[in-house]
Formats: structure tokens, sequence, C-alpha cells
């Protein structure tokens, strides 16, 4: 019975964490809120729903299996390219002040949502396949290449390359798969294979398989991003932007490096959180924003650049989502005395356990505003 | 972002109201009824946009969170009508209460019986909630992108139990204002829409006097130095939670009042005022309009919404992305807004560009004199 609700607990918990755990980052870094997460995992969901209806056809049948593994890497991939594309063309312009960026990101959430709605899937493949080409294909040359040419003209003809490479793609994709060559604003399935579907048992408790898998994906993710910023050079310069920008920068670290890169790994991550998402329930244009308010209060409760916060947070609220949705308390002290029992009945459905979570949230800033492990400092403005 | 406080000069404003006002009385013979009213909904939406330029424009605070007013004050006016026109239905309640087995008005709805309590209400309610959710939240000095989070996520849950709670409220279906009655009228008649057009015109008027006198004077300059240092505020010995309290509460007000007017003319109040966007897009209006400029405001959101709708006839499926391109434009290349354009250097700079003015001979002092004057008039 407990190890039940704890399971759920960490299984709603694990999906919040690694939607919340890009956001964090972004946030720590920049202390930029970026309210595109949303949008950015609902990109990761569907690059999932691409990649099954692309391991259908007849070449790749064989490996249909391993489809979920793949879009992971496709999702981070994609996500981050979009996210790399927001940073340079929005974001970079906007620093220091949070809250315009906070209204231009809901302004790509909006182009986002409608751009999944009106593009038919295959051709939004390929231009996210010619902008991942544009992108990255001038920085594979050499620096020898890029001293004797005017690299204007290669970054230029890359860009002439990946918008063919994308118009190709695009079309083959909706040639070879019919269900992506028309836009819909209809909600679409993920369909889990078949080793993903039904039941482990564990202690004689029955766990469904793709919430296991959510809570593998997790974790991998976590240990993947903490020893990126603890053990790489870039995670360290990651980690010195984070703390004081000026003398970071003063030091010869780009700092316009660092923040590209930032984004780009955290939007990457809301990809990752896309495809957990995928494996759960539907997918459909609006789907970001079903978590979106969960990933901030984790990012509130957790406080600043510190993950510890972030996970501590997200397996707390989704614990106590599941305690007081599902009226666990009731069960586990079955004669309680009535006043009180009414009370946790009334709050037992989802949307009113939100609203008792947020009250607590908002007790719990009364004694710690800062979230729960602050950054330490003196500073006036934090 | 560094932000100069705009004063519209008095001739601008007279011209720009005077402009307004003879399009408000032309109004009623030139439109047809169904844009009559589409115009009077869209002027009570500039009321709520009022409130938000007061707290975002001058304060500094970016509320997500606005809706949660906006609907209280529906839910209140619309439940007063609903209860003085029950009287054919059964237990002298309201019809939906039936349909959940409810007999009895639930307690909290009983003050609704007096009209003169449910006109208090529409402005006291909203302001209230908003004073006392202000104050938890900027006592810890919450603020910044924490505060219009912390917002967001209270429209959610606002959101989330008044979408739930059917015996109370009837849920998601909403109250429905337009079949009630109201001084023997039917609500939703065409001779009291018109009055609700002309009431609320004269109520976007009283709102912008308010928002004028409330911004002007010390208090005024105290929110302005809470918007542009706070800590320097707090340091010279104010104590900015009150000021940000009550400003929060008197821009929960103005929606509280903005929607008890949209709902009379748009029929229904439902858990859909209290949607995400819904909440955004006010922010917006107010950042077209041009932030700080009262006036700005009152334009932004009527230009705004009735090019949404004419949009949405047209071609429903562009409006979105016109909308978020607005916002990124707004946010990057019109800091201001409009009238901010207008008045500042923007048509200087465009005539320039096309070699229509001549371009003004300047150096670097001169600059940077002009700056330093701007800060001291803040």
């Amino acid at each position: 019975m407990l190890l039940d609700s704890l399971f759920n607990g960490v299984a709603i918990g694990s999906v919040l964490l690694v939607a919340a755990l890009g956001l964090a980052i972004v946030f720590g870094l920049m202390g930029v809120i970026n309210l595109a997460h949303g949008e950015l995992m609902m990109l990761g969901a569907y690059t999932t729903y691409v990649t099954q209806l692309i391991f259908k056809l007849p070449l790749l049948k064989p490996y249909y299996n391993s489809y979920v593994i793949v879009s992971i890497f496709f999702a981070f991939i994609v996500s981050g390219v979009v996210g790399i594309l927001l940073e340079k063309t929005v974001i970079r312009k906007l620093y220091g002040s949070p809250l315009e960026t906070l209204l231009a990101t809901w302004g790509v959430s909006l182009i986002l949502q409608q751009f999944v709605r009106s593009v038919p899937l295959a051709y939004g493949t390929g231009l996210v396949i010619s902008l991942i080409i544009g992108l990255f294909l001038p920085t594979v040359f050499s620096p020898k290449v890029k001293e004797s040419i005017n690299f204007k003209y290669v970054k230029f003809s890359s860009w002439i390359f990946a918008s063919l490479a994308g118009v190709l793609s695009g079309h083959l994709i909706a040639s070879s798969v019919s269900k992506l060559s028309r836009a819909s604003a209809r909600n679409v399935d993920v369909t889990a294979p078949a080793w993903m579907r039904g039941q482990v048992e564990i202690l004689g408790t029955a766990f469904p398989k793709t919430r296991l898998m959510i809570i593998i994906i997790t974790l991998i993710s976590v240990i993947a991003i903490t020893l990126f910023l603890n053990q790489s050079a870039w995670g360290m310069r990651i980690r010195a932007v984070t703390q004081n920008r000026e003398m970071s920068d003063c030091l010869g670290i780009s700092t316009e490096k660092v923040d590209v890169l930032t984004f780009g790994i955290g939007s990457g991550l809301a990809g990752v959180a896309g495809v957990a998402v995928s494996l759960l329930g539907s997918v459909g244009p609006n789907v970001g924003g079903n978590y979106i308010v969960g990933c901030f209060m984790v990012v509130v409760l957790g406080g600043v650049g510190n993950l510890l916060g972030t996970i501590f947070a997200s397996f707390g609220i989704g614990i106590m989502t599941d305690l007081i949705g599902a009226g666990r308390l009731l069960s586990i002290w079955p004669d309680m005395p009535l006043p009180l029992s009414n009370t946790i009945n009334f709050f037992a459905t989802t949307s009113m356990a939100r609203v008792m979570i947020f009250a607590l949230i908002v007790i719990f800033l009364q004694f710690k505003p800062t979230g729960l492990f602050p950054q330490k400092g003196r500073m006036v403005e934090s | 972002m560094e932000f100069k406080n705009l004063k519209l000069s008095k001739k601008t404003t007279l011209i720009i109201w005077v402009i307004i006002i003879s399009f408000i009385i032309a109004a009623p013979s030139i439109l047809p009824v169904f844009r009559l009213n589409l115009l009077g909904r869209y002027l009570s939406l500039a009321i709520v946009a009022l409130g938000v330029d007061l707290i975002w424009g001058f304060t500094g605070l970016l509320s997500l969170g606005q809706g949660i007013f906006f609907a209280l004050g529906g839910y209140c006016a619309a439940m007063y009508l609903q209860i003085t026109s029950s009287s054919e239905f059964p237990n002298n309640i309201p019809e939906f209460f039936g349909l959940y087995g409810v007999d009895n008005l639930p307690f909290f709805w009983e003050p609704f019986r007096s009209p003169i309590f449910s006109l208090l209400a529409i402005w006291v309610i909203p302001a209230l909630v908003a004073g006392m959710l202000g104050f938890l939240v900027f006592r810890n000095r919450i603020k910044g992108v924490y505060f219009s989070i912390l917002t967001q996520a209270a429209l959610l849950v606002f959101f989330n139990f008044f979408n739930g709670q059917q015996k109370l409220i009837n849920g998601t279906n909403g109250l429905k204002t337009d079949v009630t009655q109201l001084f023997g009228q039917m609500v939703g008649s065409e001779s009291m829409q018109r009055m609700f057009f002309w009431l609320t015109a004269l109520i976007v008027v009283a709102a912008w006097f308010f928002s004028k006198w409330v911004v002007k004077g010390r208090f005024g300059n105290i929110l302005i130095g809470i918007r542009d240092d706070e800590p320097r505020v707090r340091f010279t010995g104010y104590n900015p939670v009150l000021f940000k309290t009550i400003i929060f509460s008197i821009a929960g007000g103005l929606a509280g009042i903005s929607g008890a007017l949209y709902t009379v003319q748009s029929g229904i109040v439902s858990p859909q005022f209290m949607t995400v966007p819904f909440s955004i897009e006010m922010v917006i209006w107010v950042a077209v309009g041009g932030r700080g400029t009262l006036l700005g405001a009152i334009l932004g959101a009527v230009f705004i919404n009735y090019a949404k709708s004419l949009v949405s006839e047209a071609l429903p499926a562009s409006w979105m992305f016109i909308q978020g391109g607005l916002f990124i434009l707004v946010v990057t290349a019109l800091p201001e807004g409009v009238l901010g354009w207008v008045q500042g250097e923007g048509p200087r700079n465009l005539l320039q560009r096309f070699g229509l003015k001549r371009k003004i001979e300047t150096y670097p002092s001169l600059e940077i004199k002009n700056k330093t004057e701007g800060l001291k008039n803040e």
C-alpha cells in the first residue's frame, strides 16, 4: 500500500523532474523563465511520434522495437536546436530584462503551437533538419578554412545546402508516410513497443513498465547532467557563469557560448521530457501546457542554481500530489475524525490536489522565500 | 531594462481623448448592434488593462494572474443577476442548483440577494483577494519572475477550483446572464446592452481619471521608485510591501469591475476567463499601447481586441501567428509601445531613414545630458 503510493509519487515526480531540469538550469544561469519550455516538450513528444512512424517503414521495420531509445536522442537534438535558434534570435537581445523575456517566449510558444497545427509534420521535420544542418555545418570546418575564405560565404552556402536538404527530406517523408503529409490539429497517439507494455511485479506489487521506463529516463538524464556540470570543462564554465557572470567574463570565459550551450541543453532536456510525456498519454499541440506550471512550482520550491533542490522539490510535489489527489491518507488512517476526513475527501481529485499543493507552497515560501536550497550571498538583489 | 518614464504631453492626451469620446458618441449610430456590443466588451477590457498598466507599467510587477480578479468580479455580477431573477424556479434559487440536487443557496451566496452588497462585492472582493495574495507574496520580497510565476500558478489554481465545483458555482458551464432580469428588463435585450455600453464608456473615463490620480504626486513617485530600484526605496525609509499591496489590490478592484461589465455584455461568465492565455494577453495590450501611459492601455486593449475579432473572422488560423509575432516584436523592437514610439524619437528616426528629415547633429555629451535629465524626471 505504502509502496504503491510511493511508486506513484515517484513516477509523477520523475516526469516533473525531467521536465523541470532544463528549466531550472536555464533559470539558474540566466534568470530567464522560458514560457516556451512546454512547447519544446511538445516538440519532443511529436518527434517521438514522427520517429515511430518512420520506423514503421519497411526499411526500418526490423528495428521497430528500439524506436523509443532512438527518439530520445532525436528529441534532444530537435528541441535543443529549436532552443538554440530561439536563444540566438530572440532571447539574446533581452538579457537583463527577465520580464520581457517571459513575454517574448510566450509569443514563441504561441507560434510553435500554431505551427504544429497548421504545418504538416513531414515538412516541419524537414524544416528542423535544415535548421540542424544550417547551424552545425559551419562549425565542422577546420580553422584553416575559416582563415582562408571569408566565413560569411561558408555560412551562406551551408544555409543554402541546408534548406535544400530540408525540402528534400520533408518531401521524402511526406511521400512515404501519408499520415505525416497533412496538417491536423487532432491529438496523436504514441504506442509503446511490445517490450514496454504490461507490468512488472516487484515485491508483490505490479508496476506499469512505461512508468518504470520514465523513471529510468529521468535517472539517466539527471546523472548525465550532473556529470556534465561537475566533470567537464564546459560544465565548469557554466557553473562559473551561474555564480558570477561579470567575473567569468573577465577571466576569459565566452559567456555568449555558455549561454547558447546552456540554453541548448536546457531545451534538449525539455525534448527528452517530451518523450516521457508521449508515453503517458496522447500528444497534442497543448500537451506542454499541462506540465509547465508544475515545472515552475518545482523551480520556485527548489531554489535557483542547485540541482539537488530541483530533485527534492519535484519528488516532494509528486508524492504530495499522489497522497492528496488519491486520498491516500484516509486509507492509511481509516478512523480519523469526521471533519478531517471530509476535508481530505474534498481535496481528493487531481485538480483539487493542485489547489492544495499551491496553498502548501505559498505557506512554505513564507518561511523560506528563496526555496529549499537558497544560494548563499549577501546581495541586496537576489 | 532601462525604461524612460513616458509623459504624454497635455496636447496629445487631449487630442486622443477628443478622438476617443467622439468615436464613442458616434458609435451607437454608425455600428450595427453586434459590432457595438463587441466594442462595449473591449471597452470594458480597457479597464482591466488600466489596472495592468498601474502594476506593470508603473510599479514593475508583471502579474500573469489578473484573470482571477476579472473572473471574480464577473461571478459576483452574474450571481446577483441569477439570484434576483430566480423567483419562478424551485426553492427560489438559480436553476442550475436544481440539476445538482442543491436545495439551499450556499451560505456565501446569501448576501448577494442585496443589490448594494453585490455592487460593492464586484470590486471589493477582487481587491481583497488581490491584497491578501499580494501581501503574502510581497512580504517575503518575492519579486520579478518569481512573482509572475506565482501569479500564474494562482490563476491555474483558481481555474481548477472554479472548474471543479459544480454544486457551488456551476463549474465548467459558468453562469449565464443574458436571460436574467434587471429593472424588469432582460439583460440580453438590445436596449439594456445599449445602456451597458454607455455605462462602460463612462466607467472607462472614470477609471482613467482615478488611475491618473493614483500615479500623481508622491504615491506615484514611490511606485515608479519601486519599479526602478526597490532596495533604494526601502533604504530611504519607505515600506515597499505596503505600496505594492495597495497598488496590486487597486488593480484587482479594477479587474473586478471590468469583469462584471464584460460578463453582462457577453452574457456569460465561466472559468474560461481564468485561462492562462487570456491573462497574458492583458499584458500585451498594455505593452502594445505603451506601458506607463495609461491612455496606451485603453487604446491597446480596444484596438488589439478589435483586430483579433476581425482577423479571426477572416483567417482563423493566422491570429495565433500574428499574436505570437506581436509579443516578440513589442518586447524587442517597441519596448515603449506605440504611444511611446510616437511620443519619443520614433517618427523622426523613421523619416530620417528615408531621407525625409535632416539628421540632427549630436555629440556624446548632449546625449549623456539627455539621459541624466531623463533619470531625474523619473
